[in-house]
């Protein structure tokens, strides 16, 4: 992929991403946004909450709210994944998980691959998405965590 | 933002809070040179700060309003129209203060000629003012503070060099005032002009040295005094710590605590450990930080009343009412969070009671009030929670239009209304949308009202009631925890899951089992519990959740069969949650939720446990919310139950209805009664031509109610045993009819020994019977025994209730076991009648009471030295241990239930024969 020169050279108009699969489709998360991964454990489930909220759980003491983000997307419910993973993510001073599949390694890309959402994307996933970014072989869809976050309740519960 | 600015922002926001107060304060007392003094030196250095930051707005206001109080301190009459101007401008500063705040330290735009014109003017005109009074000496002092002044209004306008004239002019004010202490300002005079040419020529030095010479001769100024060293040594050993920090140092004590949870946790599991020890020493420093940390978090609720004084000023000015504000327990310590959270209720009730609550003077002297109505505020401690109470002594609560628009508003039927307590009817103000104001003033009655109130006490896990008097007056109670932050909470499990539930809301378990007296019912479909005698209103919590297992009627059956009830109480909703399995209670820190879930309000946070799993916490509020929604119990009859239940609590009494000798029924109060017999005719014998029986090992003499009654020939005759000092005796009866909760009132009275009165019982007339009559007709020395053992000294006694069915109850029993009794009706009487020089060996008085209850009438007992020693029994239906904590604090020697009368009796030998001993010694 791009070559770590390259990144070095353009610095300003690199982006670092953590790249996480879910349902077989990549992501990157700007790596700035991410502020941990870790595997959910003991979560508890909140009757009554948005479906896409899984649960809440203790991180080191904090509590954290964790966010299935196949449900937020629609992908079907994992059947095949052992020990999903989380993204940890601070936002407005509250602690937020993504669930996602796998982590995969940190890319840096340089802006020039990135296009911005084509016209015919899924809609719920237009409102997360910050563009796509076209590496060799696929295409990696930027999260946008801030998005994700302020999403009403209303998609939530979708 | 730099350091300096929001240092004096805090400070002069709280300064100015002060200025207000005492403003208020020198308006009605304008010879008060002392709260002058303060009011002064206030405004003086927020002047002096805003030259010193460079905010000439600010200054120059603070020298106009200044430079009037001045001409006051120098003796010109003080006007409503003056004070007015000066609290206005206090206000422009406050405006100008947030601006500040929001600018970043940039004054606005703008200028304030409209307020430093009239207040120049006014000051101009009253140092005009006092010069035709003949005094001699005064002329020469004016003339001085005249050419003081002069120079000031220009140097306004030379903003940089105002600063250091200024301070000359402190060092003249402070010498004036300082120096001649104890006279009034105004005789200061002769002073002045000496301390002036002093200081003119040594201007500058003094400046200097003003600060060390300050607190030298703050002492000798009696008044000032007490205020300004006791201030300045708190100052000394305070200091200014930012909310932040301590926001942050209690989320760490809350983390400390959570993680010493685990801890014990882990212990627990291990069993014998060496940890043990050091653990729990780990424990005990925790929980001691944690009190250190919620202490620091801890207000006076004074701070939330401190705007009141001028609110209630304005609103009295506004209103042409004369209105007192009494401020009692302002030292009242609580959390922060939860003063920030109170202030507006009761900002809001204050201006309720000053609008709606008091009459206005005309009305008032009509009714032969005094002209000035009276707003009181008083808070106090009892057991966790903090009471507050706003009363006012105007009209009252208007019954018959609070009902009348529960009425219009559909939220209750003539019928039911019709079975309502007065007290149940004044409940209906907090609800929505419920005005009774007959015009909408700009004050209050614009529709928003104590629904707000309520609601935003019920969010903070408060209550709110209301006493009210026709004519004289009504009372605001407030119970609000102190502290949200951590909270006992009882953890339960349904369907899977674990919740919290708060201790506080939680009334009592019932552990539900087919085999067991308590089991679930249904009322087409929906589940109900019955609960000594009362119908409860029950919902699984999983239901409630919506984590109930699908298609699970069977289940849910099952589940309500073995499971357990948490019996709640919110407002004055009573329900039970049903829960598969109750755990353990925990201290939990309540952690908010992320904002993704905040909406849900079946949950007011969550926490993390000591096995270190998260935890949702119950809301108590939207729990009771969503049974309201998911009962099928309509709401009315819930209501109607509830209403029920808390009348139990009031004047409900337990009845035991029988006959005897005639077809009308007659009653007693349950709680005299020891036992209810059916004796074998047999049984009955007698002795020294009496009917006795053989009961318990002694021999029981029976008596019967009147001569009417049938003595039986055969089968068995119903008998009311009453049992006192190990003696008992039977009343022997015609039939036992039932027992009935009712509330009761002697409609009239009786002549006829033996008869107390009679009243409506379930639409019957009912005779009461008089036990006190029947006791020494079993035994001849009933009251003999007694006697004697009074004859030495008769104990006197007073009985403060004002229930006319206790007092005709208890009046003749107490009689009856030798005690001369003196009744009233009120705490207020009684206190005229102590106070009048009666003396009594020893008081009885009931708790709950309008005008003054009894906690209040046993401390201002208390507050009299000549009453030193004097026994007082509180008689209350309300038996919490709150109320008996707060009844020991308040100086009772014991507290009774109203019907343990045998307790009573106990209580008074106890107490009255310790009097007598003291007596005889």
């Amino acid at each position: 992929m791009t070559k770590p020169t390259e990144a070095a050279g353009k610095s300003a108009d690199t982006v670092q991403y953590v790249t996480v699969r879910i349902a077989g489709q990549l992501f990157g998360l700007p790596i700035l946004s991410v502020h941990d991964v870790f595997m959910p454990e003991r979560t508890t489930r909140v009757p009554r909450a948005p479906r896409a909220v899984e649960g809440v759980l203790n991180l080191r003491g904090r509590i954290v709210t964790t966010i299935n983000m196949r449900r937020l997307l629609d992908f079907p419910d994992a059947t095949d994944i052992v020990q999903p993973m989380a993204v940890g993510i601070d936002y407005k001073g509250e602690s937020y998980g993504l669930i996602i599949d796998t982590v995969g390694e940190v890319l840096a890309l340089d802006s020039s691959t990135r296009e911005p959402n084509p016209m015919n994307l899924d809609p719920r996933w237009a409102q997360v998405a910050d563009g796509i970014h076209r590496l060799d072989n696929e295409l990696m869809v930027i999260l946008d965590v801030e998005r994700v976050l302020s999403l009403r309740q209303g998609a939530m519960a979708a | 933002m730099d350091d300096l600015l929001r240092e004096f922002l805090t400070e002069t926001n709280e300064n100015i809070d002060v200025v207000d107060v005492e403003l208020v304060k020198f308006e009605r007392d304008p010879n008060n040179a002392q709260v002058l003094d303060n009011i002064f030196r206030l405004v003086h250095t927020i002047k002096g700060t805003c030259g010193f930051l460079g905010l000439p707005r600010l200054g120059a206001l603070a020298h106009a309003a200044e430079t009037l109080m001045g001409k006051f301190r120098e003796g010109a009459p003080v006007t409503t129209e003056a004070v007015g101007l000066i609290l206005r401008t206090i206000d422009r500063v406050k405006e100008l203060l947030v601006e500040l705040e929001t600018n970043l330290g940039q004054e606005p735009e703008g200028n304030d000629d409209d307020l430093i014109g009239p207040l120049e003017a006014l000051a101009l005109g009253s140092q005009a003012q006092p010069e035709p009074e003949p005094e001699p000496e005064p002329a020469p002092q004016r003339k001085v503070s005249v050419g003081t002044l002069t120079p000031q209004v220009l140097e306004r306008e030379l903003l940089p060099g105002e600063d250091s004239l200024d301070d000359i002019e402190r060092a003249f004010r402070e010498a004036q005032a300082e120096v001649p202490v104890p006279k009034p300002v105004a005789k200061q005079v002769p002073a002045a002009p000496a301390a002036e040419a002093k200081t003119e020529t040594k201007a500058e030095a003094k400046s200097e040295a003003k600060p060390a010479a300050k607190p030298a001769a703050k002492p000798g100024k009696a008044g000032e005094a007490d205020e300004g060293a006791g201030k300045g040594s708190v100052s000394s050993q305070s200091l200014r710590v930012n909310v932040d920090t301590l926001e942050k140092l209690m989320t760490m004590v809350s983390e400390l605590v959570l993680t010493r949870n685990q801890l014990m946790e882990i212990a627990r599991r291990q069993g014998d450990t060496e940890f043990k020890v050091p653990l729990q020493r780990l424990s005990n420093v925790t929980a001691e930080l944690q009190e250190g940390v919620m202490k620091t978090r801890m207000q006076p609720i004074g701070n939330a009343w401190q705007k009141l004084p001028r609110i209630v000023r304005d609103l009295a000015q506004e209103l042409n009412k004369q209105i007192d504000l009494e401020m009692v327990g302002a030292e009242t310590e609580l959390d922060r969070q939860i003063l920030d959270l109170i202030k507006d209720p009761l900002t809001h009730m204050v201006r309720n009671s000053a609008d709606h609550g008091l009459e206005s003077t005309e009305q008032r002297r009509a009714a032969g009030k005094p002209e000035r109505g009276k707003i009181r505020l008083a808070a106090y401690h009892e057991g966790g929670h903090i009471i507050i109470e706003i009363s006012d002594d105007g009209r009252g609560l208007d019954t018959a239009r609070i009902r009348a628009k529960a009425l219009e508003n559909g939220l209750a039927t003539e019928a039911e209304l019709e079975k309502m307590s007065e007290a149940q009817i004044h409940k209906f103000i907090f609800h929505a949308g419920f005005s009774t104001a007959a015009k909408v003033t700009s004050v209050s009655g614009r529709g928003v009202g104590m629904d707000v109130v309520r609601n935003n006490i019920e969010i903070i896990g408060g209550t709110i009631d209301v006493r009210s008097v026709p004519g004289r007056g009504t009372t605001f109670v407030i119970k609000i925890p102190l502290t949200l932050a951590i909270v006992s909470a009882l953890i339960v499990e349904a369907a899977g899951d674990r919740f919290a539930i708060p201790q506080l809301a939680v009334m009592e378990l019932v552990r539900v089992h087919h085999k067991s007296g308590h089991r679930i019912e249904r009322i087409k479909n929906t589940p109900v519990l019955r609960l000594r005698n009362k119908l409860l209103p029950v919902v699984p919590l999983a239901e409630l959740l919506g984590t109930a297992e699908p298609g699970s009627a069977v289940n849910e059956t099952e589940q309500g069969e073995q499971g357990f009830i948490v019996v709640m109480q919110v407002g004055n909703q009573t329900f039970g949650i049903v829960v598969d399995a109750v755990f353990h209670t925990e201290e939990i820190v309540v952690k908010p939720m992320s904002s993704l879930l905040r909406h849900l309000s079946i949950f007011s946070g969550n926490t993390i446990l000591g096995d270190g799993s998260v935890i949702m916490i119950i809301d108590p509020n939207g729990i009771a919310q969503a049974v309201a929604h998911s009962s099928t119990l309509s709401s009315s009859d819930s209501s109607a139950a509830d209403a029920e239940r808390a009348s139990g609590k009031g004047n409900a009494v337990a009845l035991l209805l029988f006959r005897a000798g005639g077809p009308e029924p007659k009653a007693v109060p349950l709680s005299l009664v020891t036992r209810l017999e059916e004796l074998p005719v047999e049984k009955i014998e007698r002795a020294t031509g009496r009917p006795v029986v053989q009961y318990r090992g002694t021999l029981m003499p029976l008596v019967p109610v009147n001569d009417r009654v049938e003595q039986r020939e055969s089968g068995t005759q119903p008998v009311l045993v009453f049992s006192d000092s190990g003696r008992s005796v039977g009343l022997m009866v015609d039939e036992i009819i039932d027992i009935v909760e009712e509330q009761f009132e002697i409609t009239l009275a009786s002549d006829v020994p033996g008869i107390l009165g009679s009243g409506v019982v379930r639409g019957q007339t009912t005779e009461i019977i008089d036990i006190a009559h029947y006791l020494p007709m079993g035994f001849k020395d009933w009251f003999h025994r007694r006697a004697q053992q009074g004859e030495p000294q008769r104990r006197s006694l007073l009985l403060v209730d004002d229930s006319a069915f206790f007092r005709n109850m208890i009046g003749p029993a107490l009689k009856a076991a030798g005690y001369d009794v003196t009744l009233c009706d009120s705490a207020v009487t009684a206190l005229q009648l102590i106070e009048g020089g009666a003396m009594f060996d020893v008081v009885v008085t009931d708790i709950e009471m309008p005008h003054m209850d009894g906690f209040e009438f046993a401390s201002r007992l208390r507050s009299d030295p000549r009453l030193e020693g004097l026994p007082i029994i509180a008689l209350s239906g309300l038996c919490t241990p709150e109320a008996i904590e707060r009844g020991r604090s308040v100086g009772f020697s014991d507290y009774i239930a109203k019907f343990d009368k045998p307790g009573l009796l106990e209580a008074l030998k106890e107490f009255a024969g310790v009097q007598q001993e003291v007596a005889a010694a």
